[in-house]
């Protein structure tokens, strides 16, 4: 039973990093590949990471994989998020797509004034 | 198991190959940033699945070594992009 959850964890989890990395190559801009590289990518190694700490072979392996999963949720948005900043202050212009950039000091004046868009 | 062991390599290594790709096209320098960091936590999950498949026990301490210092090196990488020292 545990073993049939732990196999369905990783591959649902591989299946997620797939979707992920897919997102990377086929979105238009660094913003928007970040976000689905990060989001989808640390959720199936999460997921992966699950499936290890139910099928390792020892106990030892599983606190491992458990906390290396507790440390992937929580530095993985930090780094995404120094990421987009440092792009954001390198100048990478933003798809021209997008509708808010709440960075950009007068589009928030504009914003604040009239709406937008 | 062998079946979903070769489907699982599959996935990661498909993955894998399209983060390469990323990094090597990639038009703008955070492009391959971005790149560097997600095949950073796909080695994570591969060291951690390789861990099950080999039953080689040391293996996880790969994956939880490189979580690690793939998150330092991120931030250092962010850092450099904008444009300050280390120390700052």
């Amino acid at each position: 039973m545990s073993n049939s959850v732990a196999v369905v964890l990783l591959l649902v989890g591989a299946a997620f990093d797939l979707a992920g990395c897919i997102g990377l190559v086929r979105l238009p801009d660094v913003y928007n590949r970040l976000q689905a590289g990060t989001k989808c990518v640390t959720l199936g190694t999460c997921l992966i990471l699950a499936g290890t700490a139910l099928l390792a072979h020892c106990p030892a392996c599983s606190v491992k994989a458990v906390l290396c999963l507790l440390f992937a949720l929580l530095t993985s948005p930090t780094a995404a998020h120094a990421l987009a900043r440092g792009a954001r202050i390198t100048g990478v212009p933003l798809w021209e797509g997008s509708v808010v950039d709440q960075w950009e000091p007068e589009s928030r004046e504009a914003s604040e004034g009239e709406p937008r868009r | 198991m062998a079946v979903v062991a070769k489907i699982l390599v599959g996935l990661l290594g498909v993955s894998a190959v399209l983060c390469l790709y990323r990094i090597g096209r990639g038009p703008t320098t955070p492009d391959r940033m971005v790149g560097i960091d997600i095949l950073g936590i796909l080695v994570v999950g591969f060291a951690s699945v390789s861990c099950i498949l080999t039953g080689r026990d040391f293996v996880i301490n790969i994956a939880l070594a490189w979580a690690l210092l793939s998150f330092v090196g991120t931030l250092a990488l962010a850092k450099h992009l904008e444009g300050k020292g280390f120390d700052e």
